[in-house]
């Protein structure tokens, strides 16, 4: 657990700046709480309500339904240890589009900050190689992530990059931002109306 | 019950653009005939937890997706199919294997056939009880029927072999 960790909330801010304007943007979590508070766009899916494991999934489906986009999945990584077997399927699909971030931040943060198991002992990045994923990095340094972040996000797909985070505590975890149906209607609306 | 051909024939028909599946040892040898078909996209999962989940993005995605699992994959899916139908409302149709319905003689007392039904109801979920070849017709009607309708549905497929 000595490893140096960036805030998650500007590693974050990072992600919305580099994102593109077709580009789909899932986020869970405290990734989601926190993008929130940050500039939507019709290209967000904001997985709230949700449960855990889930967003890997869905950005699966949405890179496989728009493989002409992006998709970039802003995952915790309690859920991601609850769907580890979701990077097999995203490499066996050659889902070349879809970039997943691992905001390892060592516990599970919305529900208190309780350790997942093992903190700072599992080897995502050793995982997602082993799962097949094309690009797999490593951050920790908000500068560093700063600067590689779009060459991250434009490298050859699957990519995972964990990102080494500090629990925030004390803050309430996402509030659903409206009804889910609307909402995903409203997000296929604007994919079709983007062409 | 089904050659894998009538089944790809049909999804194509539906205009069904990807299966999201885990096999068992009915639905699992029509994967062949559905790719050699090439209109359907066979999508391979780990989990059938996974299945929903794939299947909420392709169709928030735009196109049309169906979830062919077996009903221990039903078990399974149970908080992914709960978020995706339910909370999200996505009209999901599945095909899933009813194992040891039509006969018992490698699993006798195949607590599948005590559950499999109750918990299709609590999920809410529309379904058909497919246990003969003449059936075929009544997995499209059904499926264009819940689709007409904006709703989720299922065809449970009576299996003789686990
Ligand atoms: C299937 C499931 N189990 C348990 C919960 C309760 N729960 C909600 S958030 C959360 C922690 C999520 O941890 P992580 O994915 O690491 O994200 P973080 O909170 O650290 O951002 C838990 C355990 C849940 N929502 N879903």
């Amino acid at each position: 657990m000595s490893a140096p960790r960036m805030s998650a909330k500007e590693a974050l801010v990072a992600v919305h700046a580099a994102r593109g304007e077709r580009d789909v943007v899932v986020t869970t979590m405290s990734p989601a709480r926190d993008w929130m508070t940050l500039r939507q766009h019709p290209l967000d899916v904001v997985l709230v309500p949700s449960a855990m494991g889930h967003a890997t999934s869905i950005g699966l489906g949405i890179a496989l339904a728009q493989p002409e986009r992006r998709v970039i999945v802003c995952n915790g990584d309690g859920s991601m240890l609850m769907n580890l077997g979701s990077l097999v399927s995203i490499a066996a699909a050659g889902a070349a589009n879809l970039v997943v971030l691992v905001f390892d931040n060592g516990v599970y943060e919305v529900t208190g900050a309780q350790p997942i198991p093992s903190p700072g002992a599992i080897d995502f990045v050793a995982i997602a190689r082993g799962s097949g994923f094309a690009s797999v990095f490593e951050h920790s340094e908000i500068d560093r992530w700063r600067e590689d972040v779009q060459r991250i996000l434009s490298a050859p797909g699957p990519t995972m990059a964990l990102l080494h985070v500090e629990p925030v505590t004390g803050i309430p975890g996402p509030r659903s931002p409206g009804p889910a149906a609307d909402r995903g209607r409203r997000f296929t609306a604007a994919i079709q109306q983007q062409g | 019950m089904f050659s894998g051909e009538q089944i790809a024939e049909l999804l194509e028909d539906l205009g069904v653009s990807h299966v999201v599946t885990v096999p068992d040892s009915t639905i699992g040898p029509w994967q062949g005939a559905i790719e050699q078909r090439g209109r359907t996209r066979v999508v391979r999962v780990c989990r059938e937890g996974e299945a929903w989940q794939v299947a909420a993005g392709l169709h928030l995605g735009g196109k049309t997706p169906l979830v062919m699992i077996q009903c221990t994959g039903l078990f399974e899916s149970g908080d992914a199919l709960r978020v995706a139908l339910h909370d999200w409302k996505l009209p999901l149709f599945s095909i899933i294997g009813y194992r040891s319905y039509l006969n018992q003689d490698t699993l006798p007392g195949d607590t599948c056939l005590v559950f499999t039904e109750p918990v299709l109801d609590a999920w809410r979920i529309d379904y058909r009880l497919i246990t003969t070849p003449s059936q075929l017709g009544e997995i499209g009607e059904h499926f264009v029927a819940c689709r007409a309708a904006g709703k989720p549905g299922a065809v449970l497929i009576g299996e003789g072999k686990a």
